[in-house]
């Protein structure tokens, strides 16, 4: 790991930050810039606004000779959309040139022998890697107050958390370290610091991108996806990421990844052009269903402020709005915390302190050293995940919880199908609150949990959601509206958001002191 | 029905973790206070409902895929030994488990 020794561009390009992944596309095809000069650029301004603590490792050497050589690849008259625009991957996608900690001790030096799929994919798209995002322990949590590391500060008040898992890529973003991240989302993880930090954010259908190299948190679950400031970035680096990985992911879906930015115009939902409008198109065959359950008292009432402006924004654009039911919504938060640590205790059974990760440094036999080696390596949360994972699976229990709940899985996700024969994307809230401040829920897991409940019923049915810049609640902080499509229909929740960030620009808002 | 710190204890050993006293007393309520919340799956009736194991299955029948058993991957053993905790000879080592 070494510090990175970098100086800005002579012309320093002092908003060369603010541009977006397309922007910055456009910019190195024209060769206005170049791929080092950009990459210098994100890497000063990471050292500058090292206190927010977004990254955990960096390596200026590596970044720069991935840039050195997407320049070559531009010199050599390539043009694809993502060529020599520099990003960052949250710390659960394994990298061979980056070591990879999950945000746990336990795989403090950890140093993989491949990369990820979706790792692959982007650098061969032409991005360059400029390092590894801070996130919770193993994704687990809604604030990033479990890195094992250090807290991620939120851009608009240093004082609050980015969200959670991907706090370190929200922030990163949001703060404009970098123009787009990966993230990942089990139970919202990608939606919720995208609406905290006022940034965009979708996770796609469950299997849509390749899990292979996600060090894995809850398999049924755990679903890769980009974060950046608009639905266009954010398409642009799905089309990248998306796609079957056959041999190696075993529930990556067989369905070929699609041009998600040209679609962008071209969804079903919105082919209707308004003449004179700007090029903004209607919306007008939208019909937007509202669930009742995630506009009742349990959203605070500047959060339900915003979101219901953002909605009468889709009015205006044309879209109709109807009412649906998701009846289990509340329950779906028992059913995801048994099912999510029943998969989490399995998976994190692999850290035995033999073949990777922490060994303790005196011990007695094999289950002793088992036993010190994991008690020192997971920290408080990841331990209570294991703890609940392990008794909900244990013998006499299984029937009464995991079965159980896999059951009601299946009615949520039923719910779900009912109501999509209502409207085409299900829209809400993201969470309950804008951003909380660090420490005040932190001695509270079960507040936490409760935090999650708008995003954690789609991620049980594995359907694609979306968190977009919806405006502006208490204390000044950002609030996501969430939208949610059926399977496969990232492309019209990205169509969807893309008109209504047309029409509006609180996806262009930034932070003041960035 | 309430845990008790002996079923603690218990899912630690299953789980393989060693608690300290006031580590198992502070799981004890917070697992507790989340098994509250669990009461509730109760009143769901579930009869004759399968379990959901990959969401895509509400759609229909998900096959999960095997590829055929022959090595696909290169020999990568120093790199994937590269993270271990105590090597030798390409082995990895434990303490001593039969005498």
């Amino acid at each position: 790991m070494s510090a990175p020794t970098v100086t800005p561009h002579p012309f320093l390009n002092a908003d060369l930050h603010d541009l977006g992944v397309a922007e910055l596309a456009d910019k190195l095809a024209a060769g206005d810039v170049s791929s080092v000069e950009v990459t210098q650029h994100f890497l000063a301004r990471i050292a500058q606004h090292a206190h927010l603590g977004a990254f955990l490792t960096q390596d200026a050497e590596v970044s720069l000779a991935q840039a050195k050589a997407a320049d070559v690849r531009l010199a050599s008259g390539e043009r694809t959309p993502l060529l020599g625009v520099p990003m960052a991957h949250k710390d659960v996608f394994v990298t061979r040139d980056f070591v990879t900690t999950a945000g746990s001790k336990m795989l403090a030096n950890y140093r993989s022998p491949f990369d990820a799929t979706v790792v692959t994919q982007l650098a061969q798209a032409g991005m360059v890697n400029l390092g590894k995002l801070n996130c919770d322990e193993f994704a687990m949590g809604s604030g990033n107050e479990n890195s094992a590391y250090k807290p991620v500060k939120n851009p608009w008040d240093l004082s609050r958390i980015p969200g959670g898992s991907s706090g370190g890529s929200a922030a990163a973003v949001a703060a404009r370290l970098v123009p787009a991240a990966t993230g990942t989302d089990t139970g919202g993880s990608i939606r919720q610091p995208a609406a905290m930090t006022g940034i965009t954010g979708i996770k796609p259908t469950y299997g849509r991108c390749s899990r292979y190299g996600m060090v894995a948190f809850a398999s049924s679950l755990d679903q890769a996806g980009p974060m950046a400031r608009s639905a266009r970035d954010c398409a642009l680096l799905l089309s990248a990421m998306a796609g079957p990985d056959i041999d190696r992911d075993s529930t990556s879906l067989d369905m070929p990844a699609l041009n998600y930015a040209s679609d962008l115009i071209a969804t079903q939902a919105c082919n209707t052009p308004a003449p004179g409008q700007n090029g903004i198109k209607t919306l007008k065959n939208l019909t937007i269903g509202l669930p009742k359950q995630f506009f009742g008292a349990g959203c605070a009432p500047d959060v339900l402020n915003a979101v219901r402006a953002a909605l009468a924004e889709y009015e205006k654009l044309g879209a109709t709005l109807v009412e649906v039911d998701l009846p289990l919504t509340e329950l779906s938060i028992p059913v995801y915390y048994i099912i999510a640590p029943a998969e989490a205790s399995s998976n994190l059974g692999r850290f035995d302190g033999v073949r990777y990760g922490h060994r303790a440094a005196s011990y007695g036999d094999l289950t002793d050293m088992y036993k010190k080696s994991r008690s020192e390596g997971f920290g408080d949360e990841a331990i209570r995940r294991i703890m609940m994972g392990t008794y909900v699976l244990s013998h006499g229990y299984y029937d009464a919880y995991y079965l159980k709940a896999q059951k009601i899985r299946r009615l949520i996700a039923q719910d779900f199908q009912k109501a999509f024969t209502q409207c085409d994307i299900i829209a809400g809230p993201v969470s309950p609150t804008v951003a909380w401040k660090i420490g005040e829920k932190s001695s509270d897991p079960v507040a936490n949990y409760l935090a999650d409940i708008y995003t954690l019923s789609s991620s049980l049915a594995g359907l694609p959601g979306m968190s977009l810049p919806a405006g502006f609640g208490a204390h000044g902080m950002p609030v996501g509206l969430q939208l949610i499509g059926n399977y496969f229909k990232e492309a019209q929740l990205l169509g969807a958001a893309h008109q209504f960030q047309m029409a509006t620009d609180w996806h262009m808002r930034k932070p003041v002191f960035f | 029905m309430a845990l008790t710190s002996h079923d603690i204890a218990r899912v630690a050993n299953l789980a393989r973790l060693e608690l300290r006293p006031d580590q198992i007393d502070r799981l004890l309520t917070q697992l507790n206070g989340f098994f509250a919340l669990v009461a509730q799956l109760d009143a769901v009736n579930t009869d004759g409902i399968e379990p959901l194991a990959h969401p895509a299955a509400v759609l229909g029948e998900v096959a999960l895929r095997l590829r055929d058993d022959i090595a696909s991957e290169p020999n990568q053993r120093e790199a994937s030994q590269i993270s271990a905790p105590a090597v030798e000879r390409g082995l990895f080592l434990v303490p001593k488990v039969i005498e």
